[in-house]
């Protein structure tokens, strides 16, 4: 558990300051995800102890949204003002991603398995 | 002397704790009536731990600086929480190789068309430019796209509520569309759900089978990915 800890967050580290070092738009904890990543592929196998504990952390993911959402109570006067153009905005956009994405993938996929 | 410091101890210690222990319990009380509602979308454990807050917080007349006080140490798990989804990447990695074209081009059309179509609707409806920021990486997972959005100056907080908004809309309505578009295969089924709607989508998708669930975690970690380096291009042409 506790060593698995410091794997993921010496990767966030090694992310954060390649991020600060290089001054790339990306986030560290992105850049951190890649580097466990190619860690992973060098090794070829996720350590059992590792594998465990993101378990555990992936499996509570829904709470660490919570705090950043509460942050909806800063912007309510934003919200209030342009709810229309932004809701409109996101149910088109998602539903023209699922489209778009889906038909894209069973043409392609069907053309490649034939 | 001793018990002046001592009690201011007690005293600091204590205001966080109000407001970390407030916000794990509304959120396992929100999973306790998800669950017991059969798991319906819009019974969304985050949505209503989140309107449940913001509320307390409001009678209390509680600032958002005064909260977060506490709630950070929760907030703080985010970083090694998208460290750790190198993981489930690395597990589906053998599926990801079974059919590149298909998927890089998929994959990156869905990419662009849910940054661009969102902000130009958006723009279209008279939304200011740091909104627009705030919104554009409204598909790809919270922890990544608050990231993107604070680098590229919106505002991370609104981008968190817009992308669970898009988590929630993916998962309530995205089934019935697919249906209506007559996708019926699972991996182009998958990756639009984690491609659309990240997380939450993933979590819809995993009772569309294995093949969905793992093409829809896929496609929530390489939309993260294929967002945080297409989205600042984009924003450098949007801007001049």
């Amino acid at each position: 558990m506790l060593e698995s800890l410091a794997v993921l967050l010496f990767c966030q580290l090694i992310g954060e300051l390649i991020v600060v070092a290089l001054q790339i738009p990306v986030p560290g904890p992105v850049l951190g995800m890649a580097i466990l990543f190619f860690g992973l592929m060098m090794r070829g196998s996720i350590p059992e102890e590792l594998a465990q504990t993101a378990n555990g952390i992936l499996g509570q993911l829904s709470l660490l949204f919570v705090p950043a959402g509460v942050g909806v109570m800063t912007h309510l006067t934003l919200l209030g003002k342009q709810w229309l153009p932004l809701s409109v905005s996101l149910v088109v956009s998602t539903l023209l991603t699922i489209a778009v994405t889906g038909l894209m993938m069973q043409r392609l996929a069907g053309k490649e398995d034939r | 002397m001793n018990d002046r410091v001592a009690s201011l101890w007690v005293y600091l210690s204590a205001t966080p704790l109000l407001h970390l222990t407030l916000t794990v319990c509304i959120f396992v009380l929100a999973r306790w009536l998800y669950r017991r509602t059969g798991t319906h979308s819009w019974m969304n454990p985050v949505l209503i731990s989140v309107l449940a807050l913001v509320t307390v917080l409001i009678l209390t007349d509680t600032p958002y600086s005064v909260y977060f006080e506490g709630a950070k140490f929760v907030h703080f798990m985010l970083g090694p929480a998208t460290v750790a989804l190198a993981i489930p990447l690395y597990r589906q990695w053998d599926a990801l190789k079974r059919h590149p074209v298909a998927l890089a081009v998929s994959l990156l059309t869905g990419s662009l068309t849910a940054v661009v179509s969102a902000v130009f609707i958006a723009k279209l409806g008279g939304v200011g430019n740091q909104a627009l920021i705030s919104i554009a990486p409204k598909s790809v997972t919270t922890p990544v796209a608050m990231g993107i959005s604070e680098t590229l100056g919106g505002l991370p907080s609104l981008t968190a509520v817009v992308v669970i908004l898009t988590g929630i809309l993916g998962a309530s309505i995205g089934p019935w569309l697919l249906d209506k578009l007559r996708i019926t295969n699972p991996m182009a089924m998958g990756l639009a759900m984690g491609t659309a709607s990240h997380g939450i989508g993933t979590g819809r998708a995993i009772y569309m089978g294995d093949v969905a669930a793992a093409f829809s975690g896929l496609a929530m970690g390489l939309n993260g990915l294929a967002t945080t380096i297409l989205l600042p291009v984009l924003w450098g042409w949007f801007m001049q």
